[in-house]
């Protein structure tokens, strides 16, 4: 159904993922919490942290620290070659060239650069067409837009299993459409869009599709090509890299084609008090010192994680998902929030009688961590007239054995409220 | 230190949060305000009827967690009767106990004192102050509702 399946990775393997072995490459994963070892299923939020990661941090901390693409000095020289390296790293996972990726603060950041840079050629009664389902970062930055440009703001809505509802996001794009913007992965509901078909749609009315991956680089082997997608965003520590780095793909010939979004350093080819010339992309949209270390970090994650094949993480976390949703679902009482039939692991519930808050604070107890809120996605949640959801989001280093244990701290939580 | 659930969870607080009392619209109040928690999605509304400066009646609607509700219900109960500046005084004897920086005194919080287990739940106090954030800004005459962010 989508390129994410097709575009899988070296599938031959099928090796199993050794899970005790990964889980040994992360140092956070071995602590108590409240007196129980910590079950981390947060992972939508922020994943931890393997020791290649820290190693690759305090590397260039401890040996190569300097500033990028400006000394002659040795150590400039190799701080800009493992930065430069990181962005072909980054290139290869996403199947982009390197000129295409943008290094950003993370996934909103991204996003704010294309509303504002691309999206500064909207003009009066053009429209954004966005989903349902988008977090706040996918919304508020096209609002924005709106205001500015004139610009109308659409929205396609999902059923509810928490899918987009493919007929009514076409009847909504028309020939004013310019700019398509999607999560591949909602991150309140796990569910896994149909962005190959999205893009394929946006582009018969000539829009441009920017995906917010923030959640789906973690779960699925993503290849812009086979999606056929303008932009793609994604953040750096939801893929097991640092934070305050993230990515922007953007299509060569719109990339080129656009004005800069911050100015300063690094940005320009020459400056005078007169006129300044812009620096190509991906310079032009990196200005200032940007964050070295977290680039480095990031090449770090993806290459980990291609080294365990996204493929066998995927299989891995579809096991979690089902064991996930089987164990919850025969809680009496619990009911989950988004039955996609296409989901990453993520499971989003409530608790009959018991506010999500409540919930939260007693798997807290129980060593589980979870995430209890609106998931930044408001209008999502009054499209379910919850206030609020419990959400259990699985990585590659998460085990059956913690299912369980998710699954006793919530019938602990029901019995505790009974 | 490890606290046991028991502790934030206790008897009273699961009463009030299972069945809030003074859960209603007032409708003569004279005072009220929407108190709302952007974090975890608690609404309330605290009504207030104020007669010669006392709390004649209150009472409030909306919807939270178990502490949130419970606190709002024993708020009510608590500040009936008495005059603006013993409402203040006891609120900032609630919000110095749910912040542990005070033993909790039931002498001087009564029924209020169950709350003293949110102090090992940072994050949870929040929750046991919105109810009373949101009376001191209806009392205040405010319009713009009470976020806890």
């Amino acid at each position: 159904m989508s390129a994410t399946r097709t575009a899988t990775v070296n599938t031959s393997r099928g090796n199993a993922l050794d899970v005790a072995r990964v889980r040994a490459d992360f140092p956070a994963l071995h602590q108590q919490v409240n007196g129980r070892p910590l079950v981390y299923l947060d992972n939508a939020a922020t994943t931890q942290k393997p020791q290649a990661v820290l190693d690759a941090l305090l590397g260039f901390y401890s040996r190569d620290c300097a500033n990028v693409h400006r000394g002659v000095h040795a150590l400039s020289q190799r701080a800009t070659d493992a930065y430069e390296g990181a962005r072909e790293t980054v290139a290869r996972f996403l199947n982009a060239r390197p000129r295409e990726i943008v290094f950003t603060r993370g996934t909103t950041e991204a996003i704010n650069l294309v509303a504002y840079s691309y999206g500064s050629r909207l003009s009066p009664g053009d429209e954004i067409l966005i989903t349902e389902l988008e977090h706040h970062s996918n919304i508020v930055p096209w609002q924005m837009l709106a205001e500015r440009t004139g610009a109308r703001l659409r929205v396609a809505p999902i059923n509810d299993r928490g899918e987009i509802i493919l007929e009514e996001f076409q009847r909504l794009l028309g020939p004013r459409t310019r700019i398509v913007a999607v999560a591949h992965v909602s991150n309140a509901l796990g569910t896994v869009n149909p962005v190959e078909e999205i893009c394929r749609l946006a582009h018969t009315y000539g829009a441009r599709v920017l995906v917010d991956g923030a959640q789906a680089v973690p779960h699925l082997a993503v290849d812009v090509r086979a999606l056929d997608c303008d932009f793609y965003a994604f953040s750096g520590h939801k893929i097991y890299g640092p934070t305050g780095i993230g990515v922007l793909f953007g299509r060569w010939e719109l990339l080129e084609a656009m004005p800069p979004y911050q100015g300063g350093g690094d940005m320009i080819r020459s400056v005078t008090f007169e006129k300044t010339l812009y620096n190509d992309p991906p310079y032009r949209f990196e200005a200032g010192t940007p964050h070295i270390a977290g680039a480095i970090g990031l090449a770090a994650a993806i290459e980990y994680v291609t080294r365990l094949g996204l493929e066998e993480i995927r299989r891995h976390e579809q096991q979690l998902l089902q064991a996930a949703t089987r164990a919850l679902e025969e809680i009496p009482g619990v009911r989950i929030v988004g039955t996609a039939a296409h989901k990453a692991a993520v499971v989003s519930f409530v608790l009959d009688g018991v506010h999500p808050h409540d919930v939260a604070t007693v798997l807290d107890h129980e060593g589980v961590a979870v995430r209890a809120g609106h998931h930044c996605a408001q209008p999502l949640m009054e499209r379910f007239g919850l206030p609020a959801t419990t959400r259990a989001s699985f990585a590659l280093y998460n085990t059956l054995e913690e299912v369980d244990a998710l699954a006793r701290a919530v019938r602990r939580a029901r019995e505790l409220f009974d | 230190m490890k606290v046991a659930l028991e502790d934030l969870y206790q008897q009273l607080i699961m009463d009030h949060g299972r069945r809030p009392r003074n859960f209603r619209v007032l409708q003569d109040a004279t005072h009220h305000l929407e108190g709302y928690n952007p974090l975890c999605g608690d609404r309330f509304t605290v009504y207030l009827k104020i007669a010669d400066g006392r709390v004649a009646d209150v009472s409030f609607q909306g919807s939270g967690c178990a502490i949130s509700t419970a606190s709002a219900s024993l708020m009510t109960e608590a500040v009936k009767g008495k005059t603006e500046d013993e409402v203040e005084k006891l609120f900032e004897a609630f919000h110095a106990v749910v912040t542990g920086k005070r033993a909790p005194d039931a002498a001087s919080l009564g029924k209020l004192a169950a709350f003293a287990g949110v102090a090992a739940y940072p994050v949870r106090v929040k929750c046991a102050t919105l109810p009373w954030h949101t009376l001191k800004g209806a009392l205040a005459g405010s319009k713009q509702p009470v976020s806890t962010e």
